[in-house]
């Protein structure tokens, strides 16, 4: 052993260096981010601009101008002949629209006598006063000659003007909204009593000719049904298919073939499915039309390829060696599979089975083929009823000329995005939740 | 090649062996063939699998050491296009006879796999599982104990014996092996099955699993796949040696690892090939 130290050793020279490319590599990456953000900014930019024109359009439809009148239940009006003790009916014929009329003339101080002016409060109310006085009175004849205070709708053309949607500078002539009706508005607005309010007929009302008056209440019901049905029928038809054909069916040209058929059907347009339902429950099976239970078929037949993939796919995903430890143990196939494979697969197929209800609620198309296009006034009371969907009245407000009524399918979207997103953050909850487990 | 013949099964069967050993014939294959497809894995094994002994099958990569083991529970069913040929017995029955139901089968003859593959459950539910889709307890104190038998024959009770409703799959490797096993015992198998038991885990995890193998050898009949030639030469009493499909060699432990009859059985001892 010498006495050299460690560092007195001489150092290795570095070699040469070579050119691997290193530069190019790096500009390649990152014009490769570059193009990554540029593409999904793009995408966001769409999003935020269809978010944007939905929202700003369709804000105003949750609030509705409502005008809180003083209303005398006067007798001398509602039954002039004072013969409601032997005919109740008179009660139900009373001309009710004089009472709001009353009220607003005397809340406006107008001269009563004055023609012209009496004629102009017409279209000032919405029509649907009459119902509501009607039906507050029916339900409780003690009010007869009292004083209520009662919030009435104002009519969908002065709703508009005070959301400020009416171009005030069109001539007189030509609006809807006189100028008159509009000092008036302007007036209640300053003394408290008309103001907007938040808008639950929107939720509760079904269809109506009155924009003021119609809501998507039938449209949830019916939506809500199908969504059930389609809930019960697509999941567990489709899930018991899926494990037939991935645990238990033999692997062999048969298969191939429904296998391959079940991705075409995945592919098959909806429009293609309201033509089955058509044909095969209304015409063949004579099953009542515009009726959920129908709706909620015909989308179950459309669903099922989704959950049927999603599901096989969630099977297939559970690890072999879960199978084997199983099957080594001495389980039967049966056994193996509702015991370990599907509590491992159920997070998939549930995620699945809700993105596949969430397009189920958002189609259109099969639906306006089995005549759930309809103007439905009434709540379904069952599924068989007459019922409407969300995404159907979407799209009859749609077809609407009126304002108001555009005011309201933008509120309507709203809604309907409301709901999806709700059950896709459920799906992706889900999915985070039960996620590997093994 | 070390081929029985006949008469020496016969006497096997019928009777413990002479020369002052206490030895029973608990499986037997007869010209075992397996086919994968086209694919012909295993050609004519003739081999004993003695009662309370460890079996080693050792052979390099390929050689059908699984394929075999497989085919010991009918695990080789679960393979499309898998078939097995030729005859395996347990005590005497064939167990691809008609009369044998797999399910039954495969309770006596249990398996431990290469990969610890414990349930996504509990400790307690993945002992607990067998007995009870076997219906083998008639009440929950039953269950209990046989889940703490079986856990203590793994020599994983005193690990585990608090928190045996925590995840099975949240144990060490080592831990989760001796779970597995302790899985296949609480069904009361006769047979045991190990597929390169240790091949997942550290030294002393698998110093651990190879004292239990010889523990557990009083109870029940071993038949255990290994890479590793001191694992053979530790655990085992009788070692066979595959190759390409064939049965090279089968013989006492002792024999095999100083004076195999057969060269290729020294080569791949002394690690010449493999
Ligand atoms: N599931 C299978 N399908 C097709 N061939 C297989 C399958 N399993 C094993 N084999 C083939 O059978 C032969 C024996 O495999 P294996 O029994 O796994 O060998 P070892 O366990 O001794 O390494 C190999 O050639 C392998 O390719
Ligand atoms: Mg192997």
């Amino acid at each position: 052993m010498t006495d050299i130290t460690a560092s007195s050793l001489p150092v290795a020279a570095p070699p040469a260096r070579r050119d691997i490319g290193l530069k190019k590599r790096y500009a390649a990456e990152a014009r490769f981010r570059m193009y990554g953000i540029a593409a999904i900014t793009f995408g966001l930019v769409f999003l935020a601009i269809m978010l944007g024109t939905i929202i700003s359009k369709g804000h105003t439809a949750f609030w509705q101008t409502t005008v809180t009148l003083p209303v005398t239940f006067d007798p001398t009006l509602i039954d002039p002949q004072n013969k409601r003790e032997s005919d109740p009916s008179v009660l139900i014929k009373a001309n009710y629209d004089k009472l709001a009329q009353q009220a607003l003339i005397s809340k406006l101080g107008i001269d009563a006598k004055s023609k012209p002016e009496v004629a102009k409060l017409k279209g000032f109310l919405s029509d649907s006063a009459r119902i509501q006085l009607r039906d507050m009175l029916v339900a409780n004849p003690a009010l007869m000659g009292q004083t209520v205070t009662v919030p009435i709708l104002a009519s969908a053309n002065i709703d508009s003007a005070f959301k400020g949607q009416v171009d005030l500078t069109v001539p007189e002539a030509r609006r809807k909204v006189k100028d008159q009706q509009i000092t008036w508005m302007n007036q209640l607005a300053a003394e408290g009593t008309l103001a907007e309010k938040f808008n639950t007929g929107l939720f509760t009302y079904g269809a109506s000719s009155r924009p003021e008056t119609s809501g998507v209440g039938v449209a949830i019901v019916g939506s809500l049904y199908m969504m059930a049905i389609v809930l019960v029928l697509a999941l567990l038809v489709g899930v018991a298919a899926s494990i037939y054909l991935e645990e238990f069916a033999a692997k062999n040209r048969l298969t191939d073939l429904i296998e391959v058929n079940i991705n075409n059907l995945a592919a098959v347009p909806s429009i293609v499915f309201g033509l089955l339902g058509l044909a095969v429950f209304i015409n063949f099976l004579g099953m009542p039309r515009s009726a959920a239970i129908v709706g909620g078929i015909t989308l179950s037949l459309m669903t099922l390829p989704t959950i049927i993939i999603a599901t096989r796919a969630a099977l297939a995903a559970v690890p072999p060696s879960i199978r084997q430890a199983a099957l080594g143990l001495g389980a039967s196939k049966m056994q193996m599979v509702f015991h370990h494979v599907l509590p491992l697969a159920m997070p998939g197929i549930l995620t699945g089975t809700i993105i596949g209800l969430a397009r189920a609620l958002g189609e259109t198309a099969p639906l306006l083929l089995i005549g759930m296009v309809a103007f439905v006034a009434n709540y379904p009371a069952t599924p068989f009823d007459p019922a409407t969907a969300l995404p159907v009245q979407i799209y009859m407000w749609a077809n609407e000329a009126e304002r108001a009524f555009v005011e309201r399918m933008s509120g309507a979207i709203i809604i309907l995005l409301v709901f999806l997103m709700a059950m896709n953050l459920t799906a992706i909850v889900l999915r985070r939740k039960f996620e590997r487990r093994w | 090649m070390n081929v029985m013949n006949e008469q020496k099964i016969e006497e096997a069967v019928k009777a413990r062996m002479t020369a002052g050993t206490n030895e029973v014939i608990k499986m037997r294959g007869d010209k075992v063939t397996v086919h994968y497809g086209e694919k012909q894995a295993l050609f004519d094994v003739d081999i004993l699998i003695r009662e309370n002994q460890v079996t080693a099958l050792i052979g390099p990569s390929g050689c059908g050491k699984s394929t075999f083991l497989r085919s010991l529970n009918r695990m080789n069913d679960t393979i499309a296009g898998c078939r097995v040929g030729g005859k395996i017995t347990l005590d005497n029955e064939d167990i691809y006879d008609r009369a044998i139901d797999v399910v039954e089968l495969r309770a006596r003859v249990g398996m431990v796999f290469q990969k610890p593959n414990p349930f996504p459950k509990s400790i307690y539910e993945n002992v607990a599982y067998g007995p009870r889709i076997h219906g083998l307890t008639r009440s929950k104190a039953d269950l209990d104990e046989v889940v703490e038998k079986s856990l203590q024959k793994a020599a994983l009770w005193n690990e585990v014996k608090d928190r045996l409703h925590d995840a099975g799959t949240g144990l060490s490797g080592g831990q989760q092996q001796r779970l597995c096993i302790a899985r296949a015992i609480a069904v009361s198998p006769e047979v045991i099955l190990m597929d390169e038991p240790c091949s997942a885990l550290d030294p002393i995890a698998t110093a651990r699993v190879e004292e239990l193998i010889d523990e557990l050898k009083q109870n029940y009949t071993i038949v255990i796949v290994t890479h590793s030639m001191q694992q053979a030469a530790r655990v085992s009493q009788r070692t066979a040696m595959f190759h390409l499909g064939y049965l090279v060699e089968e013989g006492p432990t002792e024999k095999m690892f100083t004076n195999p009859d057969e060269k290729r059985t020294q080569d791949y001892i002394t690690g010449r090939f493999g």
